[in-house]
């Protein structure tokens, strides 16, 4: 193990390890803890200037009922699950399949296809951006959820294409030539042969693009307008213009726009770090 | 009879199926993702060539004016300050590597309760950019903000960083550090992870440690973990958008723009949509992020000719 593991060194270097966890913690998050005491601040101590002494009350409860209440923001978390669900469950439907057809069959132009995937994945939004909010308008999608669907399907398709293909490439083919040779089709296989293998991949997927999706803002902001269709990180721009002094109330809506992915995070941290650090080891 | 006739079609639609389902099945497989893909990536890229040749309001007709678009950005002040940014924005944001590495180091121990703290040091990638910028845009406050609680406590008067010119760009860039450097370490905890033990026992042996060590014996076993890192890395300042436009709207002046936002200020300018314009700027933003993907792909393309 590098560095030396700390049980080996000096007990006062282990001492001192063990202080600096907690410190250094609290000083890399500073600036969420400012915010999540915030959140609980009365207006009161806001408005007399006491922002970071001892609050006179904990409004906890109080806040973050008056976000839900004092604004639409349980639309917009109802939204970003409307459009973070079904791009979910349609790019990983997709490049399940894109992964498998390039990991499995040799043919001419199957490194060009897949070079475009990854290609694509990498291109700056704001070449999109025009052409695709024209299509939108012309698919009658713009301002809604769908709209948004559809395009990010599309897009994260490229990248899960690159990791299913690349997961798909390290199973064992043996497994594919047997099947192929008891006489099983080549959808058979996908479905029971090579699907069910890839489990640690979808989960991965599901969490990595659940996140991605619930935290876009750019294409909130370019392919939908109001509360009607615009999930809660565009949301949370427009509230924090409206509540321009109301800062306890902003930190408690950033809160609960943070909480899904955070939770999503915690429950299946496992698969969400195996996803993102996929190729970081050979 | 026609049902005779109807068999006789469908075995031999099997049959062709059978004897060229080798062939076909990939396409069919590819069939959805590849439509998508081109409807929705492919496809507007080359419209958007092709729109930044035009002066359009994104309604009216469209008007071909050739390569006007481009030469007017030539003399516009602000597309150098956004390019100028950019630049900024894509140097520092390589410290969150090393910065990445250092975190990473750290926590490398097997301490009690170790995996909650890799967990919450990883925190901060996990937020929306959204709540990133507005958790930093009350950190920098100058009346109330923490940071400067925290330096008029040591006697120093305020700074209001997000408002003044020539700080307010690498204020924003701190704030998008905080995220990005905790995507760092959470590549390279997996890197040293992944590293053989024996190899480092053997290294001791040799005496090698500290900074030798990490240098001649762990950075190389750490270089996949390195290369995605820089991959995130560029990607993630060439796309700064989010922050720029939470923080602050591009300002003061228009001095914390990048091309990513300048070119959403002006094709839904407030004075006019511009999208042919606008279409220019993000051609041009395109064009630096093609030199890159280029390498990213023949490193690729290498990688797969070796395997």
């Amino acid at each position: 193990m590098f560095p030396k593991p700390i049980e080996k060194t000096s007990p006062i270097t282990q001492r001192m390890y063990k202080i600096a966890l907690p410190v250094a913690l609290i000083i890399w998050l500073l600036p969420l803890i400012a915010v999540a005491l915030t959140s609980i601040r009365s207006a009161g101590d806001l408005n007399s200037g006491n922002y970071w002494g001892w609050p006179t009350s904990f409004n906890l409860i109080e806040n973050y009922t008056a976000v839900f209440t004092n604004s639409p923001i349980a639309k917009y978390i109802l939204n970003s699950f409307k459009v973070t669900i079904p791009t979910v469950i349609g790019a990983i439907t997709l490049s399940a399949m894109t992964g498998y057809a390039l990991a499995v069959y040799r043919f001419k132009s199957n490194l060009i296809i897949f070079f475009m995937f990854v290609a694509g994945n990498f291109v700056p939004f704001q070449i999109l951006m025009v052409p695709v909010r024209d299509l939108t308008l012309q698919l009658g999608v713009y301002n809604t959820t769908t709209g948004l669907v559809l395009f990010h399907v599309a897009f994260q398709t490229g990248f899960c294409t690159l990791f299913m293909r690349n997961f798909i490439k390290a199973l064992p083919f043996e497994l594919i030539e047997a099947a192929r040779a008891e006489g099983v089709n080549e959808f058979q296989i996908f479905w029971y042969v090579v699907l069910p293998l890839m489990k640690p991949a979808l989960a991965a997927l599901a969490v990595l693009v659940f996140t991605f999706i619930w935290n876009d803002y750019f294409w909130a902001t370019v392919l939908t307008q109001g509360a009607n269709s615009q999930p809660v990180t565009a949301g949370l721009y427009t509230l924090n213009g409206q509540w321009v002094s109301a800062w306890h109330l902003v930190s408690a809506g950033s809160i609960v726009a943070a909480m899904p992915p955070v939770i999503m995070f915690f429950l299946m941290q496992k698969h969400f770090i195996s996803g993102l650090t996929f190729g970081a080891i050979k | 009879m026609s049902l005779l006739r109807f068999e006789e079609k469908m075995t031999a639609v099997t049959r062709f199926w059978k004897e060229n389902q080798l062939g076909l099945a990939p396409w069919l497989f590819l069939a959805p993702g590849i439509f998508m893909f081109l409807l929705y990536v492919i496809i507007p890229i080359t419209q958007s060539m092709s729109i930044s040749l035009y002066e359009w309001d994104g309604l009216g007709q469209k008007e071909f004016i050739g390569f006007a678009n481009y030469v007017e950005l030539m003399d516009d002040e602000a597309f150098y300050t956004s390019l100028k940014n950019n630049v900024i924005w894509l140097v520092l944001y390589m410290l969150a590597i090393p910065g990445g590495l250092f975190v990473a180091l750290f926590l490398n121990q097997t301490v009690r309760g170790i995996r909650i703290y890799k967990s919450l040091f990883f925190f901060p990638f996990v937020m929306s950019q959204v709540v990133v910028g507005l958790v930093f845009s009350w950190f920098y406050d100058p009346n109330f903000g923490l940071m400067n609680v925290i330096i008029t406590s040591f006697g120093f008067e305020p700074i209001a960083v997000l408002a003044d010119e020539r700080l307010v760009t690498y204020g924003i860039i701190i704030a998008g550090l905080w995220p990005q450097t905790a995507y760092c370490m959470i590549l390279f905890l997996t890197g040293l992870n992944a590293i053989s033990t024996e190899q480092i026992e053997a290294a001791r042996l040799d005496n090698a440690k500290g900074w030798r060590m990490l240098w001649y014996v762990i950075l190389p076993q750490l270089r996949p973990a390195t290369f995605i890192a820089i991959v995130v890395t560029v990607i993630g300042a060439l796309r700064s958008f989010d922050l720029v436009s939470i923080m602050t709207d591009g300002g003061p002046w228009g001095s914390s723009r990048v091309l990513a936002f300048y070119m959403y200020e002006k094709a839904f300018s407030e004075y006019g949509f511009r999208m042919g314009y606008g279409a220019a700027i993000s051609v041009v933003l395109f064009g630096i992020m093609m030199i890159y993907i280029t390498w990213v792909l023949y490193r690729m393309y290498r990688d797969e000719r070796g395997a």
